[in-house]
C-alpha cells in the first residue's frame, strides 16, 4: 500500500461528465491492499465506469463482505454511503437495504471466500430472488488477509504458496448465477481494463440481477507457478467470447463495427449494449447455450470472459413483489397507518 | 358421588387429534363463552407435528378474568382415545367426563368418582353426512352443541357466531347449524342438562377484544410503520410475519397505483431475515423480523453489528422452550439473556415484555420508534403462551396524531448549512448519534458503515482511545435507553409490607390471581412488573425498600434475577427465585405456594398433614 494521499487538488481542465464531476469525485481513500494487487484495478475500472456513466456519486449505495475484496469499496466512490457487512452476508444487508429504497444503484462488492465460501447460501438466494444491484466478484481463489489459505473457488490441483495441493472441487461462481436466473453474467479479469470497464456499466445499467466475476491475481499469496488465478495463467487461458461497449441512452453511436459481428442489446433503461462478438457461434441471451460453452470451454482449461449471458428485459424483486415505486423509507405515518378509525373495526371483529 | 358444583369458573379441556379440525370448533366454544359475557381464557397444547398426534385446548372460564393457566381439569372432552388413560386421570374427583360413546369403551377404563356424558358422536355425525371429511369435521361441532346444552349456553349465541363467520355462504352456515343442533337436541333428549359445572350470563367481558399476541404485534407493526419484513418459518413465530402480510393486503394497498407499500420476504434462513432488516433499517425503512429461539442464536453475529454500527433494528422473539430444538411447541422465558447480551464482544440490547396481546401490540409499534430513537436493535420478548393462544385484552388504541419518531437523522438541508456530522460523535450527551441515510446529498454526509472500530467521525481506527470513546458512548446510550423504554408497572399491596414481587411478560395473569389469593390469606406483596430492559432507577429502589423480593420467571436459571444482579450490582441473597419451566405456562397456584412456603416454611407438624391436591 502507498502511504502518500494524492492531493485533492487537480489541473482546472481536467474533464467533467454531464453531472458536473471530475474522475476524481469517484475516487476514495487511499487503499491499504498491496501494490499491485488487481482489486485496485478493479476499483479503478468502478470509478471509471460510474464517472463516464454520469452517476452521481451519492446515488450509489455499496456494500461489501468482509476480506480484502470487501474493504475497497473504501477506496472508490468516498461521496456514497458505504456498508462493510459481516462475512459472506452483504448479499442479504444488499436486498434490505434495496428493499428499503429501489431509487439507489446498489453496488456489491465481495471476494470469493466471501461468496462462495462462508456466503455461498446468501450469494445463490440473492440471484434467485433477483435484487437489482451489480455483485462483483473479485475472485483470487485464496484468503488474503488470513495469509494464503485457498478459498472454494481455487481449482481442484493448484497449489498454494506454501506448496499445498488443493484437492476440492472449484465452486464456479458464473455456472451457480446461470442457473439461479441472474439475468446479466460476465466473467473478467482484473488486468482487462478495457473489457471490464464497459462489463460495469452494463451491470449496473442492468434491471435485475447482474453478476460479474472478475479474476482478480493476489500478487502476494496466489500469484506462483502452479496457481491457475495468476495474471500469467490467466492471460495465457484468456478466452474471451465477446467485448462490448456501453451506450448509455441517448448517446450517439459512435463505434463502427465490422457487419456481423456486432449484436445490439437494449437494456430495459433504454441504454446500448454493443456487443462484438468475438465467436460467431455464441449467443449471449441464451442461457442454456451460454451455459453449455461455458462448460465444455472450461473443461479445456480456458477461461472464458465476456459478457457470457443477458436478458435484455429483466425485471427484478421489486416487481414480483409489487412494490411502490415511491421508495419505502420516504413513507411517512399517513401513507403507513391505517388510522384510529380501521382499528376500531378490528377491535369490532375481535369480540 | 362428589359433584363439581361452580357456575362460570372451571376449566374444560378438550383432547383431540391433530389434524382432526377441532381446532376450529373448540375457538367457537370458547368464544361462545365469552359472548355470554363470561371471561375465557383457552389455551392451545400441540406438538410439533401436522397430523395424527394428540393435541390439547384447555378453556379455563372465569368470571373474575384470571387469564393465567388455573392447573387441574373439571371437565374432559375426551376425544383421542390414544391419550384416553392420561386424560381421564386428569380430572378432579367429582367432574366430568364427556367422550363418544359410538364404541363400547370397557369398564374398566373409567373412574369411580367422575360423572361420565357419553354421547355416540361417531354415529350422529355418520347418520347426517355422508361425505367422510363431513363427518369428522362436524362431529367437532356436533359435540359442541351438545356442550352447549350441557354447560347451559344460549342456543343464539352460537347461531350469531354462525351468521358472522359464514356471512355470504349460506350452505356453510346451514350445514353448521345442523351440526350443533343435532348436538343439542340428543342432550335434551337422552341426558340431564346442565350440569353442575355450566356457564351463566353476566358482564364481566366489557369492551375487551379477543386474539393472540402474534396477530397483536404484526398489526402494532403495521401501525407502527415497518415497511419492510424479513423471515424464516420458526415455531411458534411464523403467524407474525403471516398476520402482517394479511394486513398489509388490507391496508397497504394503493389504491390508486394497486402497488404495494411494504416488501415481505421470506429468507433462506434467519442470518438473510436479520440481514436484510439491517439493510433496510441503515437505508432508512422501519424494517422488523420475528422469530424464535434457534433463530436468535443464528442472528447473533448481526445483531453484534447492528449494536455497533448503530442500525435500527426490530426484531419479535416469540419464545418457545430451549436449549437447541427444545420444545418447540412449549412455553418458556428462556432467551433473556441470549438476548440481552447477544454477540461476542461487550454488548446490551433492550429487551422489551409485553403482557398480552394489547401490549403485543403497543410495544411493537413502540420498538420501531425506539429502535429509530436509540439506533440500535430492539426485542420484543413475547412467547408462545401469550404469542398464539388468543386472550381477553384491552381493546387496541391509536392515536392519530401521533408521529414517527424516526430519530436523529440529518437532512441535506441541515448537512448543506454546514452543520457538523460525525457519525459516531456525541453531540447532545445522550449517547445518540447522528446519522445520515444513503443518498442524502452530493457531497456531504456519506460514511462508510462497518462492523470495525472507527473514530467519531467513522474513520477506520484501532487506536484505544477511539475505542474506549466509542464504547463508553455506547454504554451512555443504553443509560438513556432506560428513561426511554416503557417504565414498570407498580402494583402496591393492600398494607405496607417489606415483601415484594417482581414478574413480567407472560407470568402477568397467574401472578395477578396470585397475588389476590395470597392477599386474602393475609400474606402481603407488593408487586413490580417489568416491561422492559435496560431497567430505570425505579426498579433499584423497589428492590431496597423490601427486605426480600421474590423474582418470578419461566426458565430454569433465574435469568431475569441474573440480569437484575448483574445490571443494578444487588446482594443476591436479597432476591428469592420462584422458577417455572415445564413449558406448560405458570399458574397462580404455583407462584402462591412457592411464595407461601418460603414466607412461613412448613412447621414440623405441618408436614404430617396430608399434602393440598393442588400443591402436588
Amino acid at each position: 500500500m502507498t502511504y502518500i494521499a494524492k492531493p485533492r487538488l487537480h489541473h482546472p481542465t481536467l474533464a467533467t461528465n454531464k453531472v458536473g464531476y471530475t474522475r476524481r469525485d469517484y475516487e476514495g481513500r487511499i487503499s491499504t491492499l498491496c501494490a499491485g494487487c488487481g482489486h485496485d484495478s478493479i476499483s479503478a475500472a468502478i470509478i471509471q465506469a460510474c464517472w463516464e456513466l454520469d452517476i452521481e456519486p451519492h446515488r450509489v449505495a455499496k456494500l461489501s463482505g468482509i476480506g480484502c475484496s470487501s474493504k475497497t469499496p473504501d477506496y472508490f466512490l468516498g461521496a456514497s454511503h458505504g456498508f462493510n457487512t459481516v462475512h459472506g452476508r452483504m448479499p442479504s444487508v444488499l436486498t434490505g437495504a434495496n428493499m428499503a429504497n429501489r431509487d439507489l444503484l446498489y453496488l456489491g462488492v465481495s471476494g470469493d471466500g466471501d461468496s462462495a465460501s462462508i456466503g455461498l447460501g446468501q450469494f445463490a438466494n440473492a440471484m434467485r430472488r433477483g435484487v437489482r444491484m451489480a455483485y462483483i466478484v473479485e475472485n483470487n481463489g485464496v484468503y488474503g488477509l488470513t495469509k494464503g489459505q485457498f478459498s472454494a473457488t481455487a481449482d481442484r490441483g493448484s497449489k498454494s504458496k506454501k506448496g499445498v495441493i488443493n484437492s476440492d472441487s472449484p465452486v464456479d461462481l458464473v455456472g451457480i448465477a446461470l442457473q439461479l436466473g441472474a439475468t446479466y453474467v460476465a466473467r473478467s479479469f482484473s488486468g482487462d481494463k478495457a473489457q471490464l470497464v464497459p462489463l460495469i456499466k452494463g451491470a449496473m445499467a442492468h434491471g435485475g440481477a447482474a453478476f460479474i466475476d472478475v479474476i482478480s491475481p493476489c500478487v502476494t499469496f496466489n500469484n506462483h507457478g502452479g496457481s491457475t488465478k495468476s495474471y500469467d495463467y490467466v492471460r495465457q487461458h484468456n478466452d474471451a467470447v465477446s467485448r462490448i461497449d456501453f451506450m448509455p441512452q441517448h448517446s450517439e453511436i459512435t463505434a463502427e463495427y465490422a457487419a456481423g459481428e456486432l449484436v445490439e442489446v437494449a437494456q430495459h433503461d433504454g441504454s446500448l449494449l454493443h456487443l462484438r462478438k468475438l465467436h460467431l457461434d455464441y449467443d449471449p441471451t441464451d442461457r442454456y447455450a451460454a451455459m453449455s460453452y461455458m462448460n465444455s470451454h472450461q473443461a479445456r482449461g480456458e477461461v472464458v470472459t465476456g459478457l457470457l449471458y443477458i436478458d435484455p428485459l429483466a425485471t427484478d424483486l421489486h416487481t414480483s413483489m409489487n412494490t411502490s415505486e415511491t421508495p419505502l423509507n420516504t413513507m411517512s405515518a399517513r401513507q403507513l397507518c391505517p388510522g384510529a378509525g380501521a382499528l376500531d373495526k378490528i377491535n369490532a371483529s375481535l369480540r | 358421588m362428589k359433584r363439581i358444583e361452580a357456575i362460570n369458573d372451571f376449566v374444560i379441556k378438550f383432547a383431540n387429534v391433530n389434524g382432526s379440525g377441532s381446532a376450529s370448533a373448540n375457538e367457537l366454544f370458547a368464544k361462545a363463552v365469552m359472548r355470554m359475557g363470561v371471561p375465557v381464557s383457552p389455551r392451545n397444547i400441540f406438538p410439533s407435528n401436522i397430523q395424527g398426534m394428540p393435541t390439547w385446548y384447555e378453556a379455563r372460564v372465569c368470571e373474575k378474568g384470571y387469564h393465567g393457566r388455573r392447573g387441574g381439569v373439571d371437565m374432559m372432552v375426551a376425544m383421542n382415545p390414544q391419550t384416553w388413560d392420561t386424560d381421564v386421570a386428569e380430572i378432579e374427583p367429582g367432574g366430568y367426563l364427556f367422550y363418544d360413546s359410538t364404541r363400547p369403551i370397557p369398564e374398566s377404563k373409567f373412574r369411580q368418582d367422575v360423572h361420565v356424558i357419553g354421547i355416540p358422536l361417531t354415529e350422529i355425525s355418520n347418520a347426517a353426512y355422508a361425505d367422510p371429511r363431513q363427518r369428522q369435521l362436524f362431529k367437532n361441532i356436533i359435540y359442541v352443541g351438545a356442550l352447549s346444552v350441557l354447560l347451559d349456553l344460549d342456543a343464539a349465541v352460537f347461531e350469531k357466531l354462525f351468521a358472522e363467520q359464514y356471512k355470504g355462504k349460506e350452505r356453510l352456515l346451514d350445514s353448521n347449524l345442523k351440526a350443533l343442533h343435532l348436538g343439542r337436541d340428543y342432550v335434551k333428549t337422552h341426558l340431564e342438562a346442565p350440569l353442575g359445572i355450566r356457564v351463566q350470563k353476566a358482564d364481566k367481558v366489557g369492551d375487551q377484544i379477543f386474539t393472540d399476541g402474534n396477530s397483536a404485534a404484526a398489526l402494532g407493526c403495521v401501525y407502527g410503520g415497518a415497511t419492510v419484513a424479513a423471515w424464516y418459518p420458526i415455531t411458534p413465530s411464523s403467524s407474525v410475519p403471516e398476520a402482517f402480510q394479511k394486513y398489509c393486503d388490507k391496508f397497504r394497498v394503493d389504491p390508486v397505483t394497486g402497488q404495494n407499500n411494504f416488501a415481505i420476504v421470506q429468507a433462506e434462513d434467519e442470518l438473510a431475515s436479520i440481514g436484510m432488516v439491517i439493510g433496510a433499517g441503515w437505508n432508512g425503512a422501519r424494517a422488523f423480523t420475528a422469530t424464535s429461539g434457534p433463530g436468535i442464536s443464528l442472528m447473533t453475529e448481526f445483531i453484534g453489528l447492528a449494536y455497533f454500527a448503530e442500525i435500527p433494528v426490530t426484531i419479535i422473539n416469540v419464545q418457545r422452550g430451549g436449549p437447541s430444538t427444545g420444545m418447540p411447541t412449549r412455553t418458556q422465558q428462556s432467551d433473556l439473556i441470549c438476548c440481552a447480551y447477544a454477540s461476542h464482544g461487550d454488548t446490551k440490547h433492550v429487551l422489551l415484555f409485553p403482557q398480552d396481546p394489547y401490549e403485543c401490540f403497543e410495544q411493537s409499534a413502540a420498538a420501531l420508534d425506539l429502535a429509530e430513537r436509540l439506533q440500535t436493535p430492539i426485542f420484543l420478548m413475547t412467547d408462545l403462551d401469550i404469542g398464539m393462544n388468543q386472550r381477553l385484552c384491552k381493546p387496541f388504541v391509536w392515536d392519530d396524531a401521533r408521529e414517527y419518531d424516526r430519530g436523529k437523522v440529518m437532512t441535506a438541508a441541515e448537512l448543506e448549512a454546514g452543520k457538523d456530522f460525525g457519525r459516531y460523535k456525541d453531540v447532545d450527551g445522550d449517547g445518540i448519534p447522528w446519522r445520515t441515510l444513503p443518498g442524502t446529498h452530493p457531497t456531504k454526509g456519506a460514511f462508510f458503515t462497518r462492523g470495525t472500530t472507527r473514530d467519531p467521525y467513522a474513520r477506520y481506527s484501532e487506536r484505544g482511545p477511539d475505542y474506549i470513546y466509542n464504547m463508553e458512548r455506547l454504554l451512555r446510550k443504553f443509560k438513556t435507553a432506560a428513561d426511554l423504554v416503557p417504565q414498570p408497572v407498580l402494583r402496591p399491596a393492600s398494607e405496607k409490607t417489606p415483601l415484594g414481587v417482581i414478574y413480567f411478560g407472560s407470568t402477568s395473569p397467574a401472578m395477578r390471581e396470585a397475588l389476590d389469593v395470597l392477599d386474602a390469606e393475609g400474606l402481603h406483596l407488593d408487586a413490580m412488573r417489568l416491561r422492559a430492559f435496560p431497567f430505570p432507577e425505579s426498579v433499584n429502589r423497589f428492590i431496597a425498600e423490601h427486605e426480600k423480593v421474590f423474582v418470578v420467571e419461566q426458565n430454569r436459571d433465574a435469568q431475569m434475577h441474573s440480569m437484575l444482579v448483574n445490571e443494578l450490582e444487588i446482594d443476591p441473597a436479597s432476591l428469592v427465585k420462584v422458577l417455572h419451566y415445564d413449558g406448560t405456562p405458570i399458574t397462580a397456584r404455583f407462584i402462591a405456594r412457592a411464595i407461601r412456603q418460603s414466607v412461613n416454611p412448613p412447621q414440623p407438624e405441618a408436614l404430617k398433614l396430608p399434602k393440598q391436591k393442588e400443591l402436588v
